[in-house]
């Protein structure tokens, strides 16, 4: 599958023959295990969508959150090792007020993307360090700028997106995500849309249970960041899974 | 003693000169608070006296840290303004941790009391008076005082400055009258205490705000001004 190591893959301080950096390579595998996390930029904010995958019946609904607010005018999606990304989530928590306390303006979302992403990269050069094991996916909203989408890799390059998806389902969930239309559409429409993604992309035979974890951000709540609102999102996952049962049919139909 | 020489070579020196907080600068005037039976109301002129220049005249002394608190401060303004930009960054950070816990009134006000208290005793206070009006966690109303030499403490009634002499008895003498008042009878209250402080306070003015909290939420109101009648004052007598 992966080329093996083979004495280059020590310390994230090495290069290989062929110049790659294995350790930051597996810091991107352990990202690539990890339940889907999907964002869409749509006209007036960014949504996205988490698939958690449930490994025991004593879980807690609603626990384990893998979508955080970042000073309220920025979400965080996260995927990989949890408990870096709250490490990351936390870095960018300080970096966001420290921000506002010397320019008294939220960090607006390249800012700290550049500042997270630099974080990150920190951990990649040194052999005593090992970088963090998560994707980060970011968006805001504001009057002025309008939404926006960033994601960061364990390497700690930042790149801007429209739509975005990282972990297990990532390339169907790319495919699914390519064929909308999403500039043209609103946060509302983008909710459903997104949870239609993440119900595709999940492996029924592979990962029994999952709970799916909505948030929003946008014009409609006013540039602040949420989990989508219980109606909302009931809805957006009975339409979810109503599309995945008619894709079924098709399937059984042929 | 600290312009010794010795002092300046040893291993523990601060890196920063020592500060020590002399004199308030840029001031706010009285806020009054008064607890009522279904909520609090608290108000406060919009001056920020530069001495005796009466030099800011639209600026905000009452400040909404979350839905279930406000505060108002008297004294230095750069002090509470210090105050209020810790506090906005608290709520944040309770905010984004997304379980719906916030801080009420009393953990606020004691909050307020630690770091007003830990100032005073490193001879750097915080120049202020902090009137805490608020919703406990069980939505019963609470009204707290706390102040630069950390002084705490909760009343039906509050009032900094020169409203404790001038104010303070009003309000105590109206709740005596209706002690299940209102929070609109208290607000009446307000502006009648603020039009009295307007007379007498060479420090105050005629445009203040209003805030309120309920259970249902709170809301800062104004600026608003009261009618005066300056008229009694134009013969005055004995004081010549």
């Amino acid at each position: 599958m992966s080329s093996i190591g083979s004495g280059y893959d020590l310390s994230a301080g090495q290069f290989s023959p062929d110049g790659r950096v294995f350790q930051v390579e597996y810091a991107i595998k352990a990202v690539e295990n990890s339940g889907s996390v999907i964002a869409i930029r749509g006209s007036d904010g960014v949504v996205f969508g988490v698939e958690k995958i449930i490994t025991s019946t004593l879980y807690e609904e609603g626990s384990n959150r893998r979508v955080y607010s970042i000073d309220s005018h920025i979400g965080a999606a996260v995927a990989g090792l949890l408990s870096d990304a709250r490490a990351a989530v936390n870095r960018a928590r300080d970096e966001a007020a420290n921000f506002k306390d010397t320019y008294q303006v939220p960090i607006p979302l390249k800012t700290l993307c550049e500042r997270l992403g630099h974080y990150m990269h920190y951990f990649t050069v040194y052999g005593s360090l090992r970088p963090f094991g998560v994707s980060i996916l970011l968006g805001s909203w504001d009057e002025v700028n309008g939404p926006k989408l960033m994601e960061i890799d364990p390497a700690g390059a930042t790149r801007g997106y429209y739509g975005c998806a990282v972990g297990k389902g990532r390339q169907n969930a790319k495919t699914e995500i390519e064929k909308l239309d999403m500039s043209k559409m609103t946060c509302r429409e983008l909710v459903r849309e997104v949870a239609k993604v993440v119900y595709s992309v999940h492996d029924e035979v592979k990962d029994k249970h999952f709970e799916l974890e909505l948030s929003w951000i946008g014009k409609e709540t006013n540039g602040q960041h949420q989990l989508v609102p219980k109606e909302i999102y009931e809805e957006a996952k009975k339409y979810a899974e109503e599309s995945l049962n008619d894709s079924d049919d098709e399937d059984t139909d042929m | 003693m600290k312009d010794r020489v010795a002092d300046f070579w040893r291993e523990d020196a601060p890196v920063d000169p020592v500060k020590h907080t002399m004199r308030p600068i840029v001031t706010g005037t009285s806020v009054l608070g008064v607890k009522c039976v279904d909520g609090v109301v608290i108000a406060a002129d919009t001056l920020g006296s530069y001495g005796s220049l009466a030099r800011f005249r639209d600026i905000e002394r009452l400040m909404k840290v979350n839905d279930n608190v406000l505060i108002g401060g008297f004294g230095d303004y750069a002090d509470f303004q210090h105050i209020m930009k810790l506090l906005n960054q608290q709520t944040i950070d309770d905010a984004v941790i997304g379980d719906g816990v916030y801080r009420d009134a009393p953990s606020i006000h004691n909050w307020l009391r630690c770091v007003l208290y830990n100032r005073r005793t490193k001879f750097n206070p915080l120049w202020n008076t902090i009137i805490v009006a608020g919703n406990t966690y069980t939505g019963e109303p609470y009204l707290g005082y706390v102040d630069k030499i950390g002084v705490s403490f909760e009343d039906r009634s509050v009032a900094t400055g020169f409203g404790a002499y001038i104010a303070q008895p009003m309000m105590r003498r109206a709740l005596e009258e209706n002690p299940n008042m209102t929070c609109v009878q208290a607000r009446e209250l307000m502006a009648r205490c603020l039009k009295v402080l307007f007379y007498r306070d060479c420090r105050a003015l005629n445009r203040f705000h209003i805030g309120v909290v309920t259970r249902a939420g709170c809301e800062i109101s104004g600026p608003l001004s009261t009618d005066t009648d300056w008229s009694i004052g134009a013969n005055p007598s004995g004081y010549e």
